[in-house]
């Protein structure tokens, strides 16, 4: 299968490795990957903040790299909240605009466009990621479901079932897992008091669990959670509490391990990279 | 026209006018001051988190559990979602059939355009029906009622010589203590057991000074102080919960009996109903019977429910009256993308799922209505651009929790975002050049300059290529500061509580072009993005910063 | 009045671009821009008749009952003024609506006094007290008015019949008819006994709503008064009638 990657902007811009991983895990299943170079923003940044305007160009882009660049069978997007706005954002903004064209067609690529684990579990039949990717993380985490893939997307366990059948993986449960970690794009400045009440019953959470790692599938939501335990210095029976990418630990093999982080030059800004 | 009838409920009217000419809700459902101010005072309130902390983890609970016993509740959400939205698009011919069929069994309608129309029929109404009492004043008890809050009718009655008393013990808990309600189920869930003993002991005459904290304590407290006025008291004012178009009934769901005291004792009944209560016919209370309890206390069935239609000879109040209130319910029916707002059964799911009413509490909203339902509400009744109420549609993380709970699925989130919308296009449009210029020294204007920015260069993936190009000397930078921590602007109000991750050497674009791109791809992509360059922000750092591409090769290998 | 009558439908129809009777204004789908179909069928998926067996309707009528904190019990009709004379026992006064059963107060002990909330004594009920010589004399010698709330409220208690109940949640609906009484009856007093055949209790709520016609003066009654409004949780016992009974008469 060929499968088009939607590495998203923050992902592109903040967590390559993230895409690189998630290109790894394709590959490694034995599909092609391409990257349609014009790709950029699904523009939630826009829609969220209003700005209907801004936003139009930004869907018309996305739209147009995926159509013009080459051929695909299905797009893939290492998080939750970029695939959920191509599908729930991009026709609205489009309509609203008035052009109905534009609308059907990133309806269509919408349709054909899978958050990471969606596409692992529903189209290339992964039920088991130690057996099937090889998979091996011999560490203690907790996983986040981020808003958008729990609700919009209604992804269900398929992220955690994932992380579940890792090879030699401490997965423990997050109490409260379902909150949101107070992020929300623009609403992590605007209503910053806010946001920050939310992360610090996330934070507190995520410690309780005496994991070193929190994981998710949505760089967004980690950058917020890891930026906080950065900042409270969060500490396991490991050492600091860090971050890391869904995509980062299903890419992590026995051969080429992902370590965690063991001393300061590996983890930066609470996040493991 | 602004009627000032002293704290805590200032009537106001200064909605302005939409296009259609349909005047915005006066009363209780303005924002006192932004929402962002409001909320990080209410956070430093220990107390007060903890209150609503355990509240709202309580009925969450509870709440799953009550609808998982259902195996069609999604059936039953659809089903009650499709009723309202018929409701909506019949309501002028559903109100007329509704008042008829009222009238026909006796009872009397009336009209109120607005809030100060609705409180002036029911004082009339008052006036000749309850009798003066020693104290020179007359008296009427309450069943409480959202839409008598929203209008402020006990503070337009006070000065009126009318003492209206609220017999729900929560409205009882917020009048005692001279406060507002936060909560449209729960109006005293800001309060604790301990607080609510302090309020009794303080304001209720004659109360047990040995009064206990126990809940069933308080609530026997509350059944000997109103027992009197129950009993005594000629005139009642209610809301409805449903009102039945085809029959002319009108129902209200409660829990401790003050309901029922309300409706049946007294000789006069009037109730105050928003014209977006209605449903088509008796057979739809099989579905809102069924969301309403379960989506509101948690529970099967609420202890009662009462129907009445017009007035029925010899059982309660002959004289029965039906105030229809539209106080900016046409113009949200007006708002197309926001009508469904107006499906609302004031069940109260949204708020007690919503991470942020959890940690703000409901008088940050400053609306009757808070919430994230009065977050879409309040601005759809009054205009978004109404005083402060444009802070409301920015008063969410866009989780869609309040989605997922609405009984009768109120896509909240879009909502929001479609208000925001609004919000967005109203300032532009109003806006100076030189204004925006002003504007962009503020935190909000350095958002809308940074988006105008961002639409640019993110349209296009070649500009953003060359913006990334910028990364590895930002790299640098944040590898010797070990992340980003403090920024000023208004990126200083994430860095106040939230470290930035060090950045990356190469972006993962730029890393596929150079380990899998075609560099003819790369030259020609380069020179095309270059051509437009100058007319974004970011991307003239970008094109200055394109060497750093070498740092790659370190980052590349990094913890495998 | 007419004026504000016309203004606001007119607001309304303006509101939903209704001027010419077509409504042009359908409203949108806020997630995706489609115009919203008014004219759809409103769907109804959910279930409208239940699936227990009838032993197991009763059987979830009690646990939901005893959940709200009532007092339950099933017997054949022969024993429900029995049961009636052990629960009132500490009754001083006992309020019924005229259309009840006679013989339900018959075994009433003397010093509770029975009083009927009519004007008058009813020709259905006296026949149908005939039948028992001992509940006729019971029935018909008690005072028949129609009480004032004053008097209702130095009454102990109230028993009632009812028209249908709904097991699923535990709901009790009366119906204002002679054997439910009006509607103060059953809430001023602090202790309702009510009767319910079996016959008459439905799985689910539809069931229910079909059965009733809420144009009567209806009252659904789901346990004893309860309040949730102290740290959302639920505490029973507050103006309503604190002390509910349930007699179920069975079929057999």
């Amino acid at each position: 299968m060929r499968i088009a990657l939607f590495a998203t902007c923050i992902v592109d811009a903040m967590y390559p490795e993230v895409a690189r991983d998630t290109v790894t895990i394709l590959e490694r299943l034995g599909h092609e990957v391409v990257f349609p170079e014009r790709q950029a923003c699904c523009g939630q940044m826009h829609v969220n903040s209003g700005d209907f305007a801004g936003a139009v160009p930004v869907v018309e882009g996305h739209v147009r790299a995926f159509e013009d660049g080459p051929d695909w069978d299905v797009i893939c997007a290492p998080s939750g909240s970029c695939a959920a706005s191509a599908g729930h954002q991009q026709p609205m903004i489009a309509r609203r605009a008035g052009d109905d064209d534009l609308a059907n067609r990133a309806e269509d690529l919408a349709g054909r466009t899978y958050e990471l684990s969606q596409l692992l579990t529903d189209v290339l039949g992964i039920t088991d990621a130690g057996e099937q990717l090889g998979s091996y993380f011999p560490h203690a985490v907790t996983y986040h479901p981020s808003c958008h893939g729990m609700r919009i997307l209604r992804l269900g366990d398929r992220q955690r079932d994932l992380l579940s059948t890792v090879q030699d993986i401490d997965l423990r449960e997050l109490p409260q897992a379902d909150q949101c970690c107070g992020f929300g794009g623009t609403f992590s400045m605007k209503n910053a008091e806010v946001s920050t009440a939310m992360l610090e019953d996330k934070a507190e959470n995520v410690v309780s669990t005496g994991a070193s790692l929190c994981t998710g599938g949505d760089a967004s939501c980690l950058m917020h959670i890891g930026g906080g335990l950065s900042r409270t210095g969060a500490r396991s029976p490991r050492g600091e509490v860090g971050t890391v990418h869904l995509a980062r630990i299903l890419a992590s093999t026995r051969e080429k391990p992902l370590l965690p982080p063991r001393s300061e030059p590996l983890l930066s800004g609470g996040s493991l990279r | 026209m602004t009627t000032f009838l002293g704290m805590p409920s200032v009537l106001r009217a200064d909605g302005a006018e939409v296009a259609d000419g349909l005047p915005g809700a006066q009363g209780n459902v303005f924002e006192r001051e932004p929402f962002p101010q409001y909320a990080s005072r209410e956070l430093e309130d220990e107390q007060l988190r903890r209150n609503l902390g355990h509240a709202t983890k309580t009925i969450r609970e509870k709440r799953l559990g009550a609808v998982a016993e259902l195996p069609d509740w999604e059936d039953l959400r659809d089903s009650g979602a499709a009723i309202k939205q018929r409701v909506m698009a019949e309501l002028p011919d559903l109100l007329e059939q509704f008042a008829d069929a009222f009238e026909a069994r006796g009872g009397h309608v009336h009209w109120a355009r607005d809030a100060e129309e609705a409180n002036s029929i029911v004082r009339d109404l008052i006036e000749e029906n309850a009798p003066i009492l020693g104290n020179g004043r007359r008296e009427v008890v309450k069943v409480k009622s959202m839409a008598t809050q929203e209008i402020g009718l006990n503070e337009y009655l006070e000065p009126h010589g009318i003492d209206a008393f609220e017999t729900d013990l929560a409205e009882l808990i917020v009048q005692l203590g001279d406060d507002l309600p936060s909560h449209i189920l729960v109006p005293a869930i800001h309060k604790n057991r301990s607080e609510i003993r302090d309020i009794f002991l303080e304001g209720i005459p004659g109360v047990d000074p040995g009064l206990t904290d126990e809940p069933a304590k308080l609530a026997e407290a509350a059944r000997q102080h109103l027992r009197h006025k129950f009993l005594t008291t000629k005139v009642a004012v209610s809301g409805a919960n449903f009102g039945i178009a085809s029959t002319g009934t009108l129902g209200v769901v409660e829990s401790e009996g003050n309901g029922r005291m309300c409706l049946t004792l007294p000789e006069t009944l009037i109730t105050v109903m928003g014209v977006e209560k209605l449903l088509p016919q008796p057979e739809d209370l099989e579905v809102f019977l069924q969301l309403l309890p379960r989506s509101s206390t948690a529970e099967r069935m609420n202890p009662y429910t009462s129907f009445w239609t017009g007035a029925t000879a010899g059982d309660g109040p002959q004289n029965v009256h039906v105030v229809l209130m539209d106080n900016g319910r046409s113009r949200a029916l007006a708002d197309e993308w926001g009508r469904s707002a107006l499906n609302c059964i004031r069940c109260s799911a949204c708020m007690n799922v919503c991470p942020v009413y959890e940690r703000t509490g409901g008088h940050a909203y400053g609306s009757t209505y808070p919430g994230p339902i009065g977050a879409i509400l309040s601005p759809l009744m009054t205009g978004v651009q109404a005083e402060e109420n444009n802070s409301l549609p920015y008063a969410s993380s866009l989780c869609g929790a309040c989605f997922d709970a609405c009984p009768v699925k109120i896509d909240i989130p879009s909502i929001l975002v479609h208000l925001r919308g609004e919000d967005v296009s109203t300032t532009q449009e109003g806006e100076s050049a030189t204004e925006r210029v002003r504007d962009a020294t503020s935190s909000s204007g350095q958002l809308s300059a940074g988006l105008a920015a961002a639409s640019w260069a993110m349209a296009d993936g070649r500009r953003i290529a060359l913006a990334e190009r910028a990364l590895p000397i930002a790299a640098a930078l944040t590898r010797l500061t070990g992340g980003i921590s403090r920024l000023p602007g208004v990126v200083g109000k994430w860095t106040s509580s939230r470290d930035i991750p060090a950045l990356p050497d190469q972006s993962f674009r730029n890393w596929w072009r150079k380990t899998r791109g075609t560099d003819a791809d790369a030259i020609a992509a380069q020179q095309e993005a270059g051509a437009g360059a100058g007319a974004g922000a970011g991307a003239g750092a970008g094109a200055g910063a394109g060497a750093g591409d070498d740092h790659g090769s370190q980052n590349e290998g990094d913890a495998r | 009045m007419t004026g504000a009558r016309e203004e606001i439908l007119t607001r309304l129809r303006t509101a939903l671009g209704r001027e010419d009777g077509t409504t042009t204004r359908t409203g949108v789908v806020p997630s995706t821009g489609k115009p919203v179909d008014i004219d759809a069928e409103v769907p109804r998926a959910y279930l409208r008749e239940g699936s227990l067996a009838r032993p197991a309707v009763i059987e979830q009528l009690v646990d939901r009952l005893v959940d709200y904190k009532a007092w339950v019990t099933q017997v054949p009709a022969a024993d429900v003024p029995r049961v009636v004379a052990q629960r009132l026992e500490q009754a001083d006064s006992v309020v019924i609506p005229p259309g009840l059963e006679a013989d339900v107060v018959s075994q009433l002990p003397e010093p509770v006094r029975i009083t009927v909330d009519a004007a008058e004594a009813q020709d259905g009920a006296v026949a149908k007290a005939e039948v028992e010589s001992e509940a006729a004399d019971r029935f018909a010698s008690a005072a028949h008015r129609i009480h004032t709330i004053d008097e209702l409220d130095a009454t102990s208690a109230v028993i009632t019949a009812s028209r249908v109940s709904v097991a699923q949640t535990g709901t009790i609906m009366l119906d204002g008819d002679t054997d439910c009484g009006r509607r103060m009856i059953t809430l001023v007093p602090d202790h309702h006994v009510c009767l319910v055949p079996e016959s008459t209790v439905v799985e689910i709520v539809p069931e229910a709503v079909a059965r009733i016609d809420l144009t009567r003066p209806v009252t659904m009654i789901s346990g004893p008064s309860a309040t949730s409004d102290i740290e959302l949780q639920r505490v029973e016992g507050v103006h309503g009638p604190r002390q509910l009974d349930v007699i179920i008469i069975t079929d057999r």
